[in-house]
């Protein structure tokens, strides 16, 4: 018997689960519907009472999936293009729910809170778009490169495309990169310090890049620029199409799309720091060096994105075939309930600053932490 | 001595430093890299490596 099983091809168990990140993007909708059937305006918030609440509750329920795929069905799983067309389906899901809640905004007259509940569920929709963006921006492929900017464009992130494999991966946990957070940082003081550094250090790497192939930095193959060209011209389409009353619209759910890039960027290397070798290098990025979940519910949800660990040390592996580790250090609950905890840093510290400190056996030395306090440990300030 | 770029992050091996980091001595030629050696910055596989052309020096 069991030598039929391992002669057997392996089956990925969530194969079809993949696909459930496509219809997440329409959920707006939904709630729209719902507020016609009920007439309760609450569900104008549809997508942060799913994120914030339904999510949470099903990953304590659903629980983990410590499993990896056998090493010997990777290369099949990768070369399968079903996996990849899981992933661009989300766009025009994406765009879809984009447009309809400006055709909202533009041709019903809702309250302010009305509005607000829709500008946000939609931000929700375009900043989970931000992983699938990520998922398509690792490959070298050109159509996938292309669509990863057009997925970054109603958040108006498109910098993330330049940034995040140059920049980011380069720098991750340690205390140069902007999007690694540090111990004793507040999601509210990290906000800031990514949101800018990510765009000074997009805007650095292009322009080198620009230099280097004799061109201009002001130039359409400037990645940053070329992407970041895409946000107002969608957004003047939607203006032209349905006024300027969407004009907030727009801007809040741009604003709160990236945000929630940035809060999942703040849970996902907290603390953790690579060692400085002898040479003046990093150590080369392992599992160790970020937080990872292994919950069913919400990895299904984003593409794999919480199978972290793995991702920084094999970036170009796609997420079906993404492992977990025993050695690299949990969360406590996938990324929807740890960005609760995120939102409410005595709360965040109570919980994350324990677990640091017991990831690195109580030397907080060895920690990615805030200046002072690297200061009062006595640690070398990183040059 | 050439080097090449990674098409990922733009980390670039340079044949003459080698990557003592990782094992490999100064003046190790690209084909005598190993096939699952990894680029240090981003991990990308040594098959995303493009060569820079630079001057031969020797």
């Amino acid at each position: 018997m069991s030598a039929v099983m391992t002669t057997t091809r392996w089956h990925d168990p969530k194969r079809y689960l993949w696909l459930l990140g496509v219809p997440v993007m329409l959920l707006p909708m939904l709630g729209g519907w719902l507020v016609d059937a009920t007439g309760l305006s609450l569900f104008w918030w549809f997508m942060p009472l799913i994120v914030y609440l339904v999510v949470p509750v099903a990953d304590l329920l659903v629980g983990e999936d410590r499993n990896n795929p056998p090493e010997s069905a990777v290369a099949d799983l990768e070369k399968d293009r079903y996996y990849r067309w899981a992933v661009y389906a989300a766009v025009p899901m994406e765009y879809a729910t984009l447009i309809w809640g400006a055709w909202v905004a533009g041709t019903e007259s809702l309250a302010w809170w009305e509005y607000l509940g829709l500008a946000i569920s939609v931000g929700m929709v375009t900043g989970i778009s931000i992983a699938v963006a990520h998922e398509l921006g690792h490959k070298t492929d050109p159509f996938e490169q292309w669509l990863a900017k057009i997925a970054l464009a109603p958040t108006g992130y498109g910098h993330f495309y330049t940034e995040h494999n140059r920049g980011h991966h380069v720098r991750v946990a340690t205390p140069e990169d902007p999007a690694s957070s540090r111990y004793g940082e507040s999601f509210y003081a990290f906000l800031p310090r990514t949101i800018a550094g990510a765009m000074r250090s997009a805007w650095k790497i292009e322009k080198a890049r620009m230099q280097r192939r004799g061109l201009p930095t002001w130039h359409w193959r400037n990645d940053a620029l070329n992407a970041w060209a895409m946000t107002p011209i969608l957004f003047g389409a939607l203006i032209a199409a349905f006024g300027w009353i969407v004009l907030p619209y727009l801007l809040i759910q741009a604003v709160y799309g990236f945000s929630l890039l940035e809060v999942v960027n703040y849970l996902e290397h907290y603390g953790l720091c690579r060692k400085k070798l002898p040479s003046g290098r990093y150590e080369r990025c392992q599992p160790t060096h970020s937080w990872n979940s292994n919950h069913v519910f919400s990895n299904v949800l984003l593409y794999g994105l919480e199978r972290h660990s793995d991702h920084h040390a094999n970036p170009l592996r796609g997420y079906e075939a993404l492992r977990h580790f025993e050695d690299s250090p949990q969360l406590p609950n996938g990324y929807a309930g740890m960005i609760l905890l995120a939102y409410c840093p005595p709360l965040w510290f109570a919980v994350m600053n324990r677990k640091v400190r017991a990831h690195y056996g109580g030397d907080l030395t060895k920690a990615n932490v805030v200046p002072r306090l690297r200061a009062k440990l006595g640690a070398p300030t990183p040059a | 001595m050439r080097k090449w770029r990674c098409v990922i992050c733009d980390f670039e091996y340079d044949e003459a430093l080698g990557m003592p980091d990782d094992g490999i001595a100064p003046g190790t030629r690209w084909e005598d890299v190993p096939d699952d050696w990894s680029c240090p910055d981003c991990g990308a596989p040594k098959a995303e490596f493009d060569m820079v052309i630079v001057a031969q020096a020797a």
